[in-house]
């Protein structure tokens, strides 16, 4: 059963017609105390890094998060939930995160659109199982100004391109995030799901 | 690389697709989700659904239409027409519609636009604008195209990108169903004049025309309905045709030569 974490940012229910439309079992959970019942757990998130960060801590779903992913359950992070998996973003100054996977969130450095909206090709950079089942270079659906830089390369199981490379999936033991809307990708999208949901905890 | 996007729009009416689609083989030419369905396989990249109903209290069957889509569609879709107040946007994004598109509310109120990316993030607000040349300027129009506003197109571009609105859906009234092209001239100076993406509409009739609106016209998506809902022409026909002429384009997967990474060691 997959918990999909409530902090109130951004809309939950597309996250969790993509799991229904495939019966896999999940629920939306607001409070803390409720995550130890779920072998796997979703936070989603859009909007601004500080104020989703804030929300998280204000709900005591920071600590229970970070408690829940040393227990080993499998943890996916979705768009603004992959970004709060980092150390800290400089969306609006310079603000502290989750500090799960080493890195920092940055805004694009070009002049091309931002935010990038629209289906861009993602590079796996190995096999994983998020990734079992879903071609190399399968497009997803993105909507974002900022992106993660990894303090470690061999966090980026996922590369794409956007006036320079970014990680569009990352990866360290139990946690996984990615940056696009896996719900609103259609079949690879789904596919992740699906993957995610069917991860073994450690 | 970020693919351009192919759009197709649909009318609806009390929930209805209007306007007639001349698909083979269709159950319910006038079913919002069997056609959802069938260009979602054709790879559109996202939908937008415009809502001319015209009484308030049968708005309740579009919100319906956004949670019925949310289920079954797993693809963006935008959904506009007649949106006016935050509550709105609130029925229609909590419904399911990634994005709500805003047109005669954001002149007449601007800070709808402010509010609507504040609560909702500018992802969600898609700002609409019908504009029709004037000499060697483009004035907006409001309440479908009837009324002039004496607004410059390329100012209120500047500014609903200013109050946060994450696209601009920009309709040429002099191009819209003509068949003969996009207006490239106000779409290219919006599009470099913002830093947000620009969605061409109004015109679209052959294939070249879209190439045009991506090329000459810098647009980031472009968005087309008669010739799609009449079969002129497919999604597909459209995205094949387009990368052969190296436009970054999204296709099925088994066109991409994408491989299953298999496992190492």
């Amino acid at each position: 059963m997959i918990a999909i974490i409530d902090y109130g940012v951004g809309n939950l229910y597309n996250l969790k017609n993509a799991l229904d439309y495939q019966q896999i079992g999940n629920e939306i959970v607001r409070r803390p105390e409720h995550l130890e019942r779920f072998d796997h757990i979703i936070l989603p998130g859009v909007g601004a890094f500080k104020p989703a960060m804030d929300r998280l801590r204000d709900a005591e779903m920071a600590a229970a998060v970070s408690e829940r992913v040393a227990a080993g359950v499998p943890f996916l992070g979705v768009c603004v939930g992959l970004q709060l998996l980092f150390d800290f973003s400089e969306e609006d100054g310079t603000h502290e995160g989750l500090g799960l996977i080493s890195g920092c969130v940055t805004r694009f450095a070009h002049d091309l659109k931002i935010p990038q909206i629209g289906w861009n090709q993602v590079a796996f950079q190995r096999a994983d199982p998020l990734l079992q089942g879903i071609p190399d270079r399968s497009y997803f659906y993105f909507v974002h100004s900022y992106h993660a830089r990894l303090d470690d390369p061999r966090n980026g199981l996922g590369l794409a391109d956007y006036g320079e490379t970014f990680a569009a999936i990352v990866q360290k033991g139990n946690v996984w995030g990615v940056q696009f809307h896996p719900e609103k990708s259609q079949h690879p999208g789904l596919r992740l799901l699906k993957n995610f949901a069917a991860i073994q905890p450690a | 690389m970020l693919t351009k996007r192919i759009i197709p729009c649909l009318d609806i009416k009390d929930g209805r697709v209007v306007k007639g689609v001349s698909f083979i083989g269709l159950r319910d030419a006038g079913d919002p989700l069997e056609l959802a369905q069938r260009y979602n396989d054709q790879s559109a990249d996202e939908l937008v659904f415009l809502d001319i109903t015209a009484s308030h209290e049968k708005r309740g069957l579009t919100v319906d239409l956004a949670a019925r889509l949310a289920r079954v569609l797993f693809i963006p879709f935008t959904i506009g027409g007649g949106i006016s107040r935050l509550e709105d946007i609130h029925q229609i994004v909590t419904a399911g519609a990634d994005k709500v598109s805003i047109n005669t509310a954001a002149v007449l109120n601007p800070e709808l636009i402010s509010q609507g990316a504040e609560r909702f993030g500018s992802q969600c607000i898609v700002v609409a604008m019908d504009v029709k040349r004037q000499g060697e300027h483009w004035e907006v129009f409001t309440h479908g195209g009837r009324r002039p506003t004496g607004i410059d197109a390329e100012q209120w571009a500047l500014e609903v990108e200013r109050r946060g609105a994450g696209e601009i859906l920009l309709t040429s009234m002099d191009q819209d169903g003509q068949l003969t092209g996009y207006d490239l001239e106000i779409t290219a100076r919006i599009s470099q004049s913002v830093s947000i993406p620009v969605i061409a509409s109004g015109g679209g009739g052959t294939i070249e025309h879209f190439y045009d609106a991506f090329t000459r016209g810098h647009a980031d998506a472009v968005l087309a309905a008669s010739v799609f809902h009449y079969g002129t022409f497919t999604v597909s026909d459209v995205k094949h045709a387009l990368r052969a002429k190296n436009l970054p384009m999204r296709l099925p997967p088994e066109s991409n030569n994408g491989q299953e990474l298999a496992p190492s060691g």
